[in-house]
C-alpha cells in the first residue's frame, strides 16, 4: 500500500518544482505502475480467497430427488421458483413446473400442465375414464453429461464443480441452440434479456447453505435436495430406500434429478 | 537464408502476433480458469438476493408458532408456503408484512379433491364441505386436525361412496367387506382396513350354492378365475363396469 500512497505525492511536485518535467513524471509513473498493480492484485485475490474459503464447490456435488407418490400437484414449487428467480409470469416460462398424467383405460396418455400447475389443476380430469393418474414435478435435470453445454457455441452454459448447470447470462448470445438440445424442455429464452434461462438449483441459495426455493416450499416433502454420493445426505437416504429412475435414461445424459415411484409412461 | 524465407518468417510472426493480440482482446478475462466458460459467471449467479428466507429464519422470531407447527400435521409445510416469500419481512419486519391467506379458496389448492393426488392425502370437496365458511373457522392452519373424528366412511372416501351409491352394491355397507378398526378413523395410516382375501368371500353371495336372492349373478367358483381374488378383476364399488 506504501507505493500507492507514495505515487500521488509525486504528482503535485512538477507544479512546485520545474526540474521534474512531464516526460520524467510519466516515466516515474510507468515505473511505479507494476508495483501499484501488484498491490491491487494481491488485495483482490486475498478478498477472493476469503470468499472461496466460506464455500468450496469441490466439496459438494448436488442432485435432487423427487418422490412422485408424494406430489399433490399444488404447484407451490413453480410459484416459489418464479418468485425467487424473477421468472416472467407469462405461462410459457418455467424453471420448474408440475405435469399431470392421466392414463385412460384405453391406454391413451394425456399430459397437461396449465400454467405449470401454479393455479392448481382443473377437475374433471378425463371423459374417457381414468386408469391411473398422478402428478410429476419437472425441472432441469442437471445432467452430468449435458447436451445443452455441449452445443453452446460460446461457452455461455457450463457445469460447475459442484455439478450444477448454469448459464452465463452476460456472455450468452441468445442463439437458442441449448433450448433445442435439451431433451427435457427445461430451458427458455428470457423475453427481456434475450438470453437462455434455466433452473440453477437456486445456486445463490445453495452456496449459502439454504435449500432451493421449490424444496423449501414443497408441503409434502416430495422434493429432496442434497449431495450425491455423500455418506450422510437426505438425498443419499432417499436413494437408498427407494428404487430410483431418471428421465430418458436412454439418452445417456446422466441426469441428477432422481425420481422414485415413477410411472413408465412418464417421458 | 533466402530472402523469401525471411519475408515469410516475418509474415507469420506478424500473423502470430495478431492472433495472440486478438485472443487477448476477444477471450474474456476469466475464461478457461475452471473450464470452457467464464469463471466470473459463477459469481454473477451467486450474487443474487434471497427472496425466500427459509423456515429457520421464521422460527427465530416466532418460536411459539414454530413449536406448535413443528409437532402438528403441517410440520412439513414451510411457513412461506402460505405466507409467501418473507426474506424482505425478515430484513425489516415492520415495513413488509407477509400476507396470511384467510379466504376459503386457498386451502383447496392442496386439500381439494383431485383423483391425481396420492391416496390417503386428506382431501375434501370444496363445494360440499361446509360451504361458504372459511377453513380457518374450524381448522387451525398451524396445527390442523379434523374438528371431529369422522363418523361415515364417506367423509374421507367421498368419491368411492358416490360411486358405490349408484352401483348394484349400494346397499352393502363398507364394513361388510372392509374390516375397519375404530382407530382408523382417528389415525388413518396407522390402522388400514382390510380387503377380502379369498374367493369364497364374494362367493357368499355369488357362488353357485350361495344362500342369497336369485337375481344375484352366480359363478362357479371352482372354474372362474381360480388364481385371483375377485376384486383383482372386478371393481367391487361399481361391479357393473368392466
Amino acid at each position: 500500500m506504501n507505493t500507492e500512497q507514495s505515487a500521488p505525492p509525486d504528482a503535485p511536485e512538477p507544479v512546485a518544482d520545474a526540474s521534474l518535467d512531464r516526460r520524467e513524471f510519466l516515466a516515474k509513473c510507468l515505473a511505479a505502475s507494476p508495483l501499484v498493480l501488484t498491490v491491487i492484485g494481491v488485495a483482490r485475490s486475498e478478498a477472493q480467497n476469503e470468499k472461496e474459503k466460506s464455500y468450496n464447490p469441490q466439496e459438494h456435488y448436488y442432485g435432487m430427488g423427487v418422490d412422485v407418490s408424494k406430489c399433490i400437484g399444488c404447484g407451490r414449487c413453480a410459484e416459489a421458483c418464479k418468485t425467487e428467480n424473477n421468472v416472467p409470469r407469462e405461462p410459457f416460462y418455467f424453471r420448474t413446473w408440475v405435469e399431470r398424467y392421466v392414463i385412460t383405460p384405453q391406454g391413451e396418455t394425456m399430459v397437461s400442465s396449465p400454467n405449470g400447475g401454479i393455479e392448481g389443476f382443473p377437475s374433471p380430469v378425463s371423459e374417457k375414464g381414468i386408469l391411473r393418474t398422478f402428478f410429476v414435478p419437472k425441472l432441469c435435470n442437471h445432467c452430468a453429461n449435458p447436451p445443452c453445454v455441449q452445443v453452446c457455441p460460446v461457452g455461455a452454459t457450463f457445469i460447475t464443480q459442484d455439478g450444477v448447470v448454469l448459464v452465463d447470462k452476460d456472455y450468452c448470445i441468445g442463439c437458442r441452440y441449448c433450448i433445442q438440445a435439451c431433451p427435457y424442455g427445461a430451458r427458455f429464452l428470457h423475453p427481456e434479456t434475450g438470453t437462455a434461462e434455466k433452473c440453477t438449483f437456486c445456486y445463490h441459495r445453495v452456496v449459502q447453505g439454504k435449500a432451493p426455493a421449490c424444496v423449501e416450499v414443497c408441503p409434502t416433502g416430495a422434493r429432496i435436495f442434497g449431495e450425491v454420493g455423500a455418506r450422510s445426505s437426505p438425498l443419499n437416504r432417499f436413494m437408498r430406500f427407494n428404487e430410483i429412475q431418471v428421465l430418458k435414461p436412454n439418452l445417456n445424459t446422466e441426469p441428477k434429478v432422481y425420481y422414485a415411484r415413477l410411472d413408465g409412461e412418464v417421458r | 537464408m533466402p530472402r523469401q524465407v525471411t519475408t515469410l518468417a516475418i509474415f507469420f510472426l506478424i500473423l502470430g502476433g495478431l492472433l495472440v493480440l486478438a485472443r487477448h482482446y476477444f477471450v474474456p478475462k476469466s475464461f478457461g480458469e475452471l473450464g470452457h466458460y467464464r469463471a466470473e459467471a459463477i459469481q454473477a449467479n451467486t450474487d443474487r438476493p434471497l427472496v425466500y428466507a427459509g423456515r429457520e429464519v421464521c422460527a427465530a422470531c416466532h418460536p411459539e408458532i414454530a413449536e406448535m407447527h413443528g409437532q402438528a400435521h403441517h410440520k412439513t409445510v414451510a411457513c412461506e408456503v402460505c405466507h409467501g416469500a418473507a426474506a424482505a419481512h425478515a430484513e425489516s419486519p415492520t415495513e413488509f408484512k407477509p400476507p396470511a391467506p384467510r379466504q376459503r379458496g386457498y386451502c383447496p389448492l392442496c386439500h381439494g379433491y383431485d383423483p391425481s393426488r396420492p391416496t390417503g392425502f386428506p382431501q375434501i370437496d370444496p363445494i360440499m364441505h361446509n360451504p361458504v365458511q372459511p377453513c380457518i373457522t374450524c381448522h387451525n392452519p398451524h396445527a390442523p386436525v379434523p374438528p371431529q373424528v369422522p363418523r361415515e366412511c364417506s367423509a374421507c372416501h367421498g368419491e368411492i361412496a358416490r360411486t358405490k351409491s349408484i352401483s348394484k352394491h349400494a346397499a352393502i355397507p363398507c364394513t361388510r367387506c372392509h374390516e375397519t378398526q375404530e382407530k382408523h378413523k382417528a389415525e388413518p395410516l396407522l390402522s388400514t382396513p382390510t380387503k377380502p382375501t379369498t374367493h369364497d368371500f364374494c362367493g357368499q353371495c355369488h357362488g353357485l350354492e350361495a344362500n342369497a336372492p336369485s337375481e344375484i349373478p352366480r359363478v362357479d367358483l371352482a372354474s372362474h378365475g381360480e388364481r385371483y381374488v375377485c376384486w383383482q378383476c372386478h371393481y367391487s364399488h361399481l361391479p357393473e363396469v368392466q
